[in-house]
């Protein structure tokens, strides 16, 4: 790619400057939105541009905007809060463009016809909320953010949330939860946040990378945004690499122009010492498990032919895992992640992910049977579908789309596997099955 | 500037240490929410009094509480749900290593275990002098530079990573990381 839409950052240097991005046209989009459009007509361009939500769930963004019920105050709220494994795309544009992203929510708090928004980031991007916090003293000084700006009649302040550490506060009503000073719980849905979101306000809730994407929309128009990516899946998309790859990184890429194969091997530097792809997760932890076949990875990268081939693209966290990994030390570890991140407030996630990491933990030491494995496909078989949130799905995805693909990985720790069993981490022990009585299970960790 | 004492101000009638010590913070907190939604400054004041009391004792618990108007048990429940406030005293900085999948891939693990070999401690344990609580975390979101870690102490939080997938940081550069802390 020539340049970059969102990553601009690579291509001009110090661009977090706000001195900088103002000589880049920085702010123009915003101007021209407040002087030039109603608040309909910014929502019909994004709209026509088909973005798409780049955080996970890929709903387009314009629809989202238009579902907002016709009550006041409104609120616009960034979701920053990037804690899925493998995805590390929002804390470089919050680091090194981040008033590009600023550009994006004060244009969609104006679509939105909302005068106060929240950026929630995770509380370890304590460092860039500082620099975030002194950029919009900046902004405020400057006058793109405060009353009657650019000279009409719109209003607009914007504060940084920080979160403390909570995976679930990715979830859309979780994170409205937790700005508003309770535990990061989802809600019952409907009501979805278009109708009563933040206080209880209709709220736009949008990933960060969504919101990068909407100052080219608004500056250049939907025709130009879409001359990137195919006609369903229009844009660029920040891919970020990671796992058994040579060069791990983000790379901005067109959507549906580029195969995963040429992600992995053409700018990942493929896998170290030219093992094979065995497997991959498109959208970091939470992910259908897909095999490394050619099928897969000669597909395109779009929302569609992902979806085809049983992924999604979500928010293109892409985990490579080659051939020497075992998948059931890599589900332990997924599993455990989504256990320890649980909320705890539907039991099927909160008791099955303890369940599932406590047969995956006694699978990892040898001391299982076969119908541990048995065992452990019913109990996610039984999350699924039974949580309010996306949370307990996550969790099993990768779980079962592993046992059903790479199924001799889980028997070869079972005592009764045909084989002897494979090489773990610790040796299995050493009297036979019978004699383990009373032998204490140590916890994890 | 007319000065209203704090307690009216905030509405407090007991001693409340932090709104004595840091009334332009907490009026900036604050600020950025609406006020009739108050309790949407607990997370920020939460880090302010982890700041002053290095760890959130009931007493801490209590005054947050009171000035964003909760009970101190809402406010343990907040304190209890979240991996970045802790209610407990241990070393005087949290050393968080990333070993999620990604990093793990990486070799995090080993990563974790040699550097808490070389610290003399099992992970979740804290150094003899008290310097440094050792936590393996989830994902920290730098997953290309793997093996990588935080610090946790007064100041806030701070990412140490690797140079480079070809470079991964070392178990003696995390030391030598970790040393400059305590000269501090």
């Amino acid at each position: 790619m020539p340049e970059h839409i969102l990553l601009r950052h690579r291509d001009i240097p110090d661009l977090h400057q706000l001195e900088v991005y103002l000589q880049h046209g920085g702010y123009e989009a915003f101007k021209k939105a407040v002087t030039t459009m109603t608040p309909q007509q910014v929502i019909d361009e994004v709209r026509n541009s088909g973005l798409r939500g780049r955080g996970g769930a890929g709903f387009p963004t314009g629809v989202k905007w238009g579902f907002l019920t016709k009550a006041f105050p409104r609120y616009v709220v960034a979701n920053s809060d990037e804690s899925e494994p493998g995805t590390f795309k929002d804390r470089e544009l919050l680091e090194r463009n981040p008033h590009q992203f600023f550009e994006g929510l004060m244009i969609a708090a104006y679509a939105a016809q909302a005068n106060l928004a929240y950026n929630y980031m995770r509380g370890e991007f304590w460092n860039i909320a500082l620099r975030l916090d002194a950029a919009l003293d900046e902004l405020r000084a400057r006058g793109f953010l405060g009353q009657n700006l650019f000279g009409a009649a719109y209003s607009l302040d914007i504060h940084n949330h920080l979160g403390a550490g909570a995976y679930i506060c990715g979830e859309e009503s979780a994170l409205l939860e937790s700005i508003e000073g309770k535990l990061g719980q989802p809600r019952l849905k409907p009501p979805f946040p278009a109708d009563k979101g933040l206080y209880n306000k209709p709220t736009v809730v949008n990933n960060t990378e969504t919101l990068a994407n909407v100052p080219f929309i608004i500056a250049k128009g939907a025709a130009e945004y879409r001359k990137f990516g195919t006609e369903k899946s229009p844009g660029v998309k920040v891919f970020c690499l990671s796992g058994n790859v040579n060069r791990p990184g983000n790379y901005e890429l067109e959507l549906g122009k580029f195969t995963l194969r040429q992600l992995i091997d053409d700018f990942g530097g493929g896998a170290p010492g030219g093992k094979k792809v065995k497997a991959i997760l498109m959208s970091g932890a939470s992910s259908n498990v897909l095999m490394g076949t050619d099928d897969v990875l000669d597909a395109p990268m779009d929302y569609e032919t992902i979806q085809a081939k049983g992924a999604a693209l979500g928010s293109a966290s892409v985990i490579v895992v080659d051939e020497s990994v075992d998948m059931a030390w890599l589900t332990l570890k997924t599993t455990r992640f989504f256990k320890h991140e649980s909320c705890g407030k539907c039991t099927p996630c909160r008791e099955g992910t303890y369940w599932m990491l406590n047969l995956l933990e006694r699978l990892n030491k040898n001391d299982a049977v076969k119908a541990d494995v048995d065992l452990l496909n019913t109990v996610a078989a039984q999350i699924q579908n039974k949580c309010l949130c996306p949370l307990g799905e996550f969790a099993i995805a990768p779980v079962l789309t592993s046992l059903k693909q790479f199924r001799a990985d889980f028997d070869a720790h079972t005592k009764d596997a045909a084989k002897k069993p494979a090489p773990a981490a610790r040796p299995a022990p050493a009297r036979p099955a019978p004699a383990k009585a009373a032998e204490p299970a140590p916890a994890g960790d | 500037m007319l000065r209203i004492p704090y307690c009216v101000a905030y509405g407090i009638r007991e001693i409340n240490v932090l709104a004595e010590k840091y009334r332009l913070e907490i009026d900036k907190i604050l600020a950025k929410y609406p006020p009739e939604h108050k309790r949407s400054a607990v997370m920020p004041l939460l880090y302010l009094a982890q700041t002053e009391y290095g760890c959130l004792t009931q007493t801490a618990m209590a005054e947050v509480g009171d000035l964003c108007g909760l009970s101190a048990t809402q406010v343990a429940g907040v304190v209890g749900f979240y991996t970045l406030y802790h209610d407990h005293p241990a070393g005087r900085r949290y050393v968080q290593i990333c070993t999620d999948l990604p990093c793990a891939l990486r070799g995090a693990d080993k990563f974790a275990d040699d550097l808490c070999q070389k610290l003399g401690v099992k992970l979740g344990g804290t150094t003899k002098d008290g310097a440094f609580t050792v936590e393996a975390v989830m994902c920290l979101a730098g997953c290309a530079k793997a093996p990588m870690f935080q610090v946790q102490d007064a100041d806030g939080l701070h990412y140490h990573e690797s140079e480079s997938a070809e470079k991964p940081m070392t178990v003696e550069q995390a030391v030598s990381i970790l040393e400059g802390y305590q000269k501090k």
